[in-house]
């Protein structure tokens, strides 16, 4: 089967396919290895989505979707959150699994997908909220990096449990006030990036949707590591205009004021095997 | 539960009606087809079918993702088939193309949605329909609907091992057996214009 076949309308049914999907087929990404360089020239696999106008998490989806190095390959796994919202709007295989159990059907995924297909490469990444990942679902994320699982984990960090109303999850700042937290948080972030660090991932970026080169980085390392080398891991900030009461058009300059603050910190941690491998990359692409 | 033996006709038979086969309803034998859940021969079965779409007032075909897209040999041979016969049938051919339950987002003038495919079939008054390359799954959650909510009639032609909540359902329907519907919708069609 090759790649063209899989996104080519039979015949006699190119006329009655709605508009969107002969502009997926026409213009979209597929089998192109487009990237951020190059949006707004294509068709994007998110266009619309029912999130909040300024919504960093939409923006940061939107961002790895154009990243993932070979779309028409990939299948993404979510969980229950913001994003689980905006999930039926992407023109990718996307499985929306219970509430924490994203780490543990993208591992079944994974392994099923190389019996299915021995031939070829699937990539497989998590893309959940911080309640997903560090709170509700950290068992099975973290046993997922323990048995060196080849999968990516996008942790789409917005600091709260944004759609039940405003409460504190594990990666809200300490002190913050939220709706529904009105004492304010009372211990830090947790330390998600180093957990991963020392649970077997063999890379781990901390970025955001405010450089976005940076991040589109990220993600297609972590994607192309894991293919190969083991679990990796991504966390992206992604400020929430609606729980933490800002100006939509502000949250680009919210992570930017959070860094210069030092309350963000962006990082990459990788295993000397993952470092060879992205040096081979990175020569190869010249 | 009634001791009568469970028709499955169509709807609307109200929220949440009863799966057919938990109803008894079995799917049929290698050869045969279901209509309203008895299990016939499978020329008789088209004969019904034919008799459904022509009598129709306003025919829909709905292709599912493994007819819309040339996603591997010998596809492209029964789209051109499915687009024959709806075009014998005189139907209008709504697509399936993927099962992404895109609420409230859905075009249901263009397109149909197996988690809502109810919007389309009120939207175009559609009264009887076709279901044809949609995976069994998908097909037996839309077949329900339907049925749940709308007075539409239901046939499905299944390349597997058919879908018992159609009002008519075919199994192991090829290329061949494609363009035999074909044939007999255009024999019938001339039978009802002498």
């Amino acid at each position: 089967m090759s790649k063209r076949n899989l996104c080519q309308i039979s015949p006699g049914f190119e006329e009655i396919m709605p508009a969107e999907y002969r502009d997926l087929v026409e213009r979209g990404p597929y089998g192109k290895g487009w990237g951020v360089a190059e949006m707004g020239s294509f068709k994007e696999l998110i266009e619309e989505h029912p999130l909040c106008a300024g919504c960093g998490l939409a923006l940061s989806m939107r961002l790895i979707l154009v990243s993932l190095p070979s779309p028409e390959d990939t299948v993404v796994v979510g969980s229950t959150g913001c994003s689980a919202l905006a999930f039926p709007q992407v023109a990718l295989h996307n499985i929306h699994s219970l509430f924490g159990n994203q780490n543990a059907v993208a591992s079944g995924l994974k392994r099923a997908l190389a019996l299915r297909f021995p031939g070829r490469v699937k990539d497989v990444v998590v893309i959940a909220g911080d309640g997903a990942t560090c709170d509700i679902g950290l068992d099975s994320v973290l046993h997922s990096w323990f048995r060196g699982e080849k999968i990516t984990t996008i942790m789409l960090d917005n600091e709260a449990y944004a759609n039940t109303g405003g409460q504190e999850s594990g990666m809200t700042q300490r002190g913050t006030v939220l709706n529904m937290a009105p004492k304010g948080k009372k211990f830090g972030k947790v330390a998600v990036p180093e957990i991963a660090r020392e649970s077997g991932c063999v890379y781990v970026a901390v970025t955001s949707p405010a450089k976005p080169k940076n991040m589109e980085k990220a993600v297609r390392r972590a994607v192309l590591l894991a293919r190969d080398l083991g679990p990796t891991y991504v966390q992206l900030l992604c400020p929430c205009p609606t729980n933490y009461k800002f100006k939509p058009n502000e949250t680009l300059d919210r992570i930017r004021d959070q860094e210069k603050q030092g309350h963000f910190r962006p990082r990459e941690y990788y295993t000397p095997e993952a470092e060879a491998f992205i040096r081979q990359l990175e020569e190869a692409k010249g | 539960m009634s001791t009568e033996k469970y028709q499955v006709l169509s709807g609307p038979e109200g929220y949440l009606p009863p799966a057919a086969a938990l109803m008894g309803i079995v799917l049929p034998a290698r050869g045969e087809a279901l209509v309203e859940g008895s299990p016939v021969a499978r020329a008789e079965a088209m004969e019904k079918a034919a008799e459904k779409l022509l009598s129709a007032q306003n025919p829909y075909f709905f292709p599912g993702p493994l007819i819309l897209w040339d996603w591997k040999e010998g596809v492209a041979e029964k789209a051109r088939a499915v687009g024959e016969m709806a075009r014998a049938a005189g139907a209008g051919i709504i697509p399936m193309p993927d099962y992404r339950p895109k609420y409230p987002m859905i075009n249901p003038a263009v397109e149909i949605n197996p988690n809502h495919p109810n919007l389309t079939i009120w939207h175009n008054k559609i009264d009887v329909c076709v279901f044809v390359g949609v995976h069994c799954h998908y097909a037996n959650v839309a077949l329900k609907i339907i049925r749940g909510g709308t007075g539409c009639y239901t046939i499905a032609l299944c390349a597997e091992a058919g879908h018992e909540d159609a009002m008519i359902t075919f199994r192991d329907m090829g290329l061949a057996e494609l363009k035999q519907m074909t044939e007999v919708l255009i024999r019938k069609k001339g039978e009802l214009q002498q």
